[in-house]
C-alpha cells in the first residue's frame, strides 16, 4: 500500500519544499541587509501582477517545459540525458536553416517547417550518444554533456564563418525574413487592450510546448512504443523477457528526447530573438533537469514547475532591477527550489509519510 | 511439568508496523536441547518474530526469557551476549575474506589480529570435529559451495559461544543432499544439549528434524504441537487455515504429436561460458516435461533461449517449423508469435514490471497486439477489464487491477503471470519455479492450472529446483547437470535418491548409497562454477 495519497505525493510535497527554500532565501536576503518581504513583492509584481511580467515569465516557462519534457522522456527510460543544451543549440541551427533559406509565405507554414527541423536536429545531436549507449553501454551522461561543448563550439564556428552576414562583426546570423516571425502573445491578444502582453517575449510556441506536453503524456501512458519504453526504465530484464529490445527501445526514447530538446529553438531563436545568437539555449538545458525532477517526470508537473522556474527567472531579473540584490542571488534562489525539491526530496516526504500512516492508524 | 527452564520463552509478544499486525500476542517455550520448528505461510509473521528475539526489531509489547530470566534484547549485540546466534537466509559473509577471517570479524579480541585468527583456528578444528562440519580456515568464502557458506555462519554462531541457533529457512539454497548433511549437523548439536530454532515453509524439514513444532498463521500463534503426535496434512491445515491438496491430483498423461523438439542445442552466456552442452529432448502435447538439477546447471538458460531471451545454436521445431536461434524472429515477441506461452523462473525480475499496475502487467510480452490498440492508443480500458476478469478467474487477492505488482504476495504476483500466460492458450508453456516464495494454498492452485493446461492437450517444460514439485507434477523427468540431461526417468520408476545421484551428475548405478562421494563431486563442481563465476 502506498503510504501517502496520491495528491499529497504531487502537490504538498513539492509545495513545503518550495516554501522550505523560499523561508532559506529570505534569511539569505535579511543577512545582505534587505527585506525579504519586500523582494517577495518585487518579484510576484514583476512577474505575475502585470501583463508583461506573465509574458516574460510563460516564455521562460516555454523553454523550460520543452527541455523539462525532454529529460522526462529519456527517464522514463532510465536514461539520463543531461545534454539539453546542446540538442536545444541544435535545435536553433534547425530552426535558423528552415526559416532562412526557405522562403515561406506565412509563419503557420514555417512554424511547421521549423519545428520539423528543431526537432530533427536536436534529435540528431543525440544520435551518436544513444548509438554508443546503447550499442556500446558509453555512458549516456558523459557523452551527453560531451556533446554539449561540441555543439557551442560547432554554432561558434558556423556563426562566425558561415552565419554571419557580410560587414556584420557580431557572431549572430542574419535577421529571419518578416514571413517567419511568430506572433507574440501581444499580437495575438491586443483585442484585450492595447497594453496586453506589450513588449514582452511570449510567443505562439507556448502553444507548441503545451501540445508537446499532451504530446508525451499520451506517448508515455496511453501508447505501446510508451509502455515499452517504461518497461525498459524499470526492469531491462523484464522488456527482453517481454521482446522489447533494449537497444532499439533505448535509441528511439533519446532521439525523442533530443528532438523535444531541440523544439525549444522554435521559442527562443525564431519565437524571441528572430536570428541565430551565441547560447541562445542560454542554460534552459540545465533548467530542464530541475524541472523535470520537480515535475517527477510527469508532464503536468513539468509544466508547473516550468511555470516556477519560469517566474523565478522573471521575478530574479526583477529584483536586480528594483534591488540592490545581486543578480546572483537568484540563482541561489533557484538553487534552493532545486535542492529542496530535488536532493532534498526526503527531508519533506518522510516526516509526511509517517504523519499520514499515524492519522490513518487513530482513523482506523 | 519439568522444572527445566526453557531456553527461550517469548511472552505476548506482539509488533505491527503501520496497520499491519506482524505479530499478534505470540507466546511460545522454546526447551532447551530440542529443535523446534516454527512453520507459516510467506508473510506469516516468522521472520519478524526471530527479527525480535534477535534484536533487529524492538516487540511493541511482551517479554523475552532466556534460560529462565527476563531478557531485554535491544540489539544484536545483546542477543549474542545471551547466547543467541543467528542464520540468515541471505548469509552476511565478507565474499573476498577467508573463512577464519569471517569467524572472527566482529569477535576479535585486542588490537592485533594474529591472536585471534590463532585462537579461532583452534577452535574451529575443535568445532569441526566435535559437529562434522570441516571447512578450510583459509578458503576464500567467494569459492566455497553455498552449503559450506552456511556451515561458516553456524561457525561463526558457535564461535560466539551460542547456545541457542536460530536458521531462517535454511535449506532454500540447499541441494537435497546438502540439505541432509545440514540436518546431521543440526542433530549434533542437540545431541551436544544445543537448541535449535528452525524456520521454514517446508513441512518434509519440519517432520524429519524438529521436536516440537509452532504454526504461524497472519501473525498469530496458531498452535504448538510435538512432531510426532502430528502429520504433514494436519500442519498444512493449521497454517493455510483450510484443508490443502498435498499431493498433485492427476490422471495419467495421454500424449499426443511432438510439439517441440530440440536437438543438439549449445548456449553460450555473455561470458563466454558454455552454459547448455548440446542438448536434445522431445515434447508431446498433453505432457508435462519436468527439468531437475541444481540451480546453474544450464536450466535457466534452456528456458531462456525457449522464451527468446537468450541466443544459442543448434536446432528447435515447434510443431514442425523451425524456431530462429539468433538474430531477427528470436526475441519474446517472436516466441509468442508461435504461441509459446512462458513464466519465468523470476517473476520480479522478469515476468512482471513491479512498478507496473496488475492491469498494466496483464498485458506485458502481449501489449503490441492489435487486440490491445484502438486506433495509435493503446485500448486501456479493455486491457483494465480484462484484467479485472482474468484476477477474478485465477482468484488473485486483493481484485484490484489499479494495484502496483509489487504490493501482491509472492502467490498473488505468480498468479497474475500464470493468468497471463495460460488464457493464451499457448501449444507450449514453459515453467520456471512456478512455486518459488509461493505460499502453500497458492501452490495447490498454480499446480491443478498446470495440470488443466496439460490434460487440455498443451505441452509443458516445467525447470524446478524443488525435487518434490518435479516429482509430483512431471510425466516425464529429465535431470539436467553441468549444461547436459544426464538422464530421463519416469516419476514412478525412480526416487529422490536416483534424481539426487543424477543431479550431483553421477549416472552409473553407485554400488551403495555413497553419499559422501555425491557430496564431494558436487561441492567440486559448484568451487568451479564459483571460481568461473568470480
Amino acid at each position: 500500500m502506498d503510504r501517502m495519497p496520491a495528491w499529497a505525493d504531487v502537490v504538498l510535497v513539492p509545495l513545503i519544499s518550495v516554501l522550505l527554500a523560499a523561508a532559506i532565501s529570505a534569511i539569505a536576503i535579511v543577512l545582505i541587509g534587505e527585506n525579504p518581504w519586500e523582494a517577495f513583492k518585487i518579484m510576484v509584481e514583476g512577474a505575475l501582477m502585470r501583463s508583461s511580467g506573465w509574458g516574460y515569465t510563460l516564455y521562460y516557462a516555454t523553454n523550460f517545459i520543452f527541455t523539462g519534457l525532454a529529460v522526462s522522456v529519456a527517464f522514463h527510460a532510465r536514461l539520463f540525458n543531461i545534454g539539453g543544451e546542446g540538442q536545444a543549440v541544435l535545435g536553433s541551427l534547425g530552426v535558423t536553416l528552415a526559416c532562412l533559406f526557405i522562403p515561406w509565405p506565412h509563419w503557420t507554414l514555417a512554424i511547421i517547417g521549423s519545428s520539423v527541423a528543431a526537432a530533427a536536429f536536436g534529435a540528431l545531436w543525440i544520435l551518436i550518444p544513444a548509438y554508443l549507449q546503447a550499442k556500446r553501454g558509453s555512458h549516456i551522461v558523459i557523452t551527453t554533456i560531451m556533446f554539449n561543448f561540441i555543439a557551442a563550439a560547432l554554432i561558434n564556428y558556423l556563426l562566425v564563418n558561415h552565419l554571419r552576414p557580410m560587414g556584420s562583426m557580431e557572431p549572430a546570423s542574419a535577421v529571419f525574413p518578416a514571413a517567419t516571425h511568430l506572433p507574440s502573445f501581444h499580437d495575438m491578444f491586443s483585442f484585450l487592450g492595447p497594453k496586453m502582453f506589450r513588449g514582452s517575449p511570449a510567443n505562439v510556441s507556448f502553444f507548441l510546448a503545451v501540445i508537446a506536453s499532451i504530446g508525451v503524456w499520451l506517448l508515455i501512458w496511453h501508447t505501446k512504443l510508451g509502455y515499452a519504453i517504461r518497461s525498459l526504465g524499470f526492469s531491462e530484464s523484464g522488456a527482453k523477457y517481454a521482446g522489447i529490445s533494449p537497444v532499439k527501445i533505448m535509441i528511439i526514447a533519446l532521439l525523442i528526447s533530443g528532438g523535444l530538446s531541440g523544439l525549444m529553438g522554435v521559442n527562443a531563436t525564431q519565437g524571441e530573438a528572430e536570428r541565430l545568437i551565441l547560447n541562445s539555449a542560454e542554460g534552459a538545458g540545465f533548467i530542464g533537469i530541475a524541472v523535470a525532477l520537480m515535475g517527477r517526470n510527469h508532464p503536468l508537473g513539468v509544466f508547473l514547475a516550468s511555470i516556477l522556474f519560469g517566474f523565478l527567472y522573471q521575478g530574479g531579473a526583477e529584483l536586480a532591477m528594483w534591488t540592490s540584490i545581486p543578480r546572483e542571488l537568484i540563482v541561489v534562489i533557484q538553487a534552493l527550489v532545486i535542492l529542496f525539491t530535488g536532493a532534498l526530496d526526503n527531508l519533506v516526504r518522510w516526516p509526511l509519510e509517517s504523519l499520514f500512516v499515524a492519522l490513518r492508524k487513530k482513523e482506523s | 511439568m519439568t522444572d527445566i527452564a526453557p531456553a527461550i520463552e517469548l511472552k505476548g509478544i506482539s509488533k505491527a508496523f503501520g496497520p499491519v499486525q506482524a505479530n499478534k500476542d505470540i507466546s511460545i517455550r522454546v526447551m532447551p536441547g530440542t529443535i523446534h520448528g516454527i512453520i507459516g505461510e510467506n508473510g506469516a509473521g516468522k521472520s519478524t518474530l526471530m527479527s525480535i528475539l534477535y534484536g533487529f526489531y524492538k516487540a511493541d509489547a511482551g517479554e523475552i526469557w532466556v534460560d529462565g530470566r527476563k531478557a531485554d534484547i535491544t540489539d544484536s549485540q545483546a542477543a549474542i551476549a545471551a547466547g543467541i546466534g543467528m542464520v540468515f537466509q541471505h548469509f552476511k559473509l565478507v565474499e573476498n575474506f577467508s573463512v577464519v577471517e569471517n569467524v572472527i570479524l566482529g569477535a576479535e579480541d585486542g588490537a592485533f589480529l594474529r591472536p585471534s585468527v590463532s585462537k579461532a583456528r583452534k577452535t574451529l578444528k575443535q568445532l569441526a570435529e566435535e559437529y562434522e562440519m570441516h571447512v578450510d580456515p583459509d578458503a576464500l568464502i567467494e569459492h566455497l559451495s553455498v552449503g559450506h557458506q552456511q556451515r561458516v555462519e553456524i561457525l561463526k554462531a558457535l564461535y560466539r559461544e551460542a547456545n541457542i541457533l536460530i536458521l531462517d529457512e535454511p535449506t532454500g539454497v540447499l541441494t537435497p543432499a546438502e540439505a541432509d548433511h545440514l540436518f546431521r549437523i543440526l542433530d549434533n548439536l542437540r545431541k551436544e544439549g544445543k537448541t535449535i530454532i528452525l524456520i521454514t515453509h517446508k513441512l518434509r524439514e519440519i517432520m524429519e528434524i524438529t521436536d516440537t513444532v509452532s504454526v504461524m498463521r497472519r501473525g498469530q500463534m496458531t498452535a504448538t504441537v510435538k512432531t510426532a503426535e502430528t502429520s504433514p496434512e494436519e500442519l498444512a491445515e493449521l497454517m493455510v487455515g483450510r484443508k490443502v491438496l498435498l499431493r498433485v491430483d492427476k490422471q495419467p498423461p495421454t500424449p499426443g504429436e511432438v510439439i517441440l523438439s530440440v536437438k543438439d542445442l549449445h548456449v553460450t552466456d555473455d561470458k563466454g561460458v558454455e552454459r547448455v552442452k548440446g542438448i536434445s529432448f522431445d515434447i508431446r502435447a498433453g505432457e508435462i516435461l519436468g527439468i531437475a538439477g541444481v540451480a546453474g546447471n544450464g536450466q535457466s538458460e534452456l528456458m531462456n533461449v525457449l522464451g527468446g531471451i537468450m541466443e544459442a545454436s543448434g536446432q528447435i521445431t515447434m510443431m514442425g517449423a523451425p524456431l530462429p536461434l539468433s538474430g531477427k524472429g528470436s526475441d519474446g515477441f517472436a516466441r509468442r508469435q508461435a504461441n509459446i506461452g512462458h513464466v519465468p523462473e523470476d517473476r520480479q525480475r522478469e515476468g512482471l514490471i513491479m512498478e507496473f499496475t496488475a492491469w498494466e502487467n496483464t498485458v506485458f510480452g502481449y501489449h503490441l497486439d492489435p487486440q490491445w490498440q484502438k486506433g495509435p492508443l493503446m485500448d486501456n480500458k479493455a486491457i483494465r477489464a480484462e484484467a479485472a476478469a482474468k484476477m477474478d478467474r485465477f482468484d488473485v487477492r486483493p481484485p484490484d487491477p489499479d494495484l502496483k505488482a509489487k504490493n501482491f504476495s509472492g502467490g498473488n504476483q505468480q498468479k497474475v503471470v500464470l493468468a497471463r500466460e495460460i488464457e493464451r492458450n499457448p501449444d507450449l508453456l514453459l515453467v520456471g519455479q512456478p512455486t518459488r516464495g509461493v505460499d502453500i494454498g497458492a501452490i495447490e492452485f498454480i499446480h491443478q492450472e498446470i495440470v488443466r493446461l496439460r490434460d487440455a492437450g498443451k505441452a509443458i517444460l516445467l525447470v524446478s529446483v524443488e525435487l518434490d514439485e518435479i516429482m509430483s507434477l512431471s510425466d516425464r523427468i529429465a535431470v539436467m547437470f553441468d549444461g547436459k540431461i544426464m538422464g530421463e526417468r519416469l516419476p514412478a520408476q525412480t526416487n529422490e535418491r536416483e534424481l539426487g545421484l543424477l543431479m550431483a551428475g553421477i549416472s552409473g548405478e553407485p554400488g551403495k548409497e555413497d553419499w559422501k562421494a555425491v557430496e564431494e563431486s558436487l561441492a567440486a563442481v559448484e568451487q568451479e562454477e564459483a571460481s568461473q563465476n568470480g
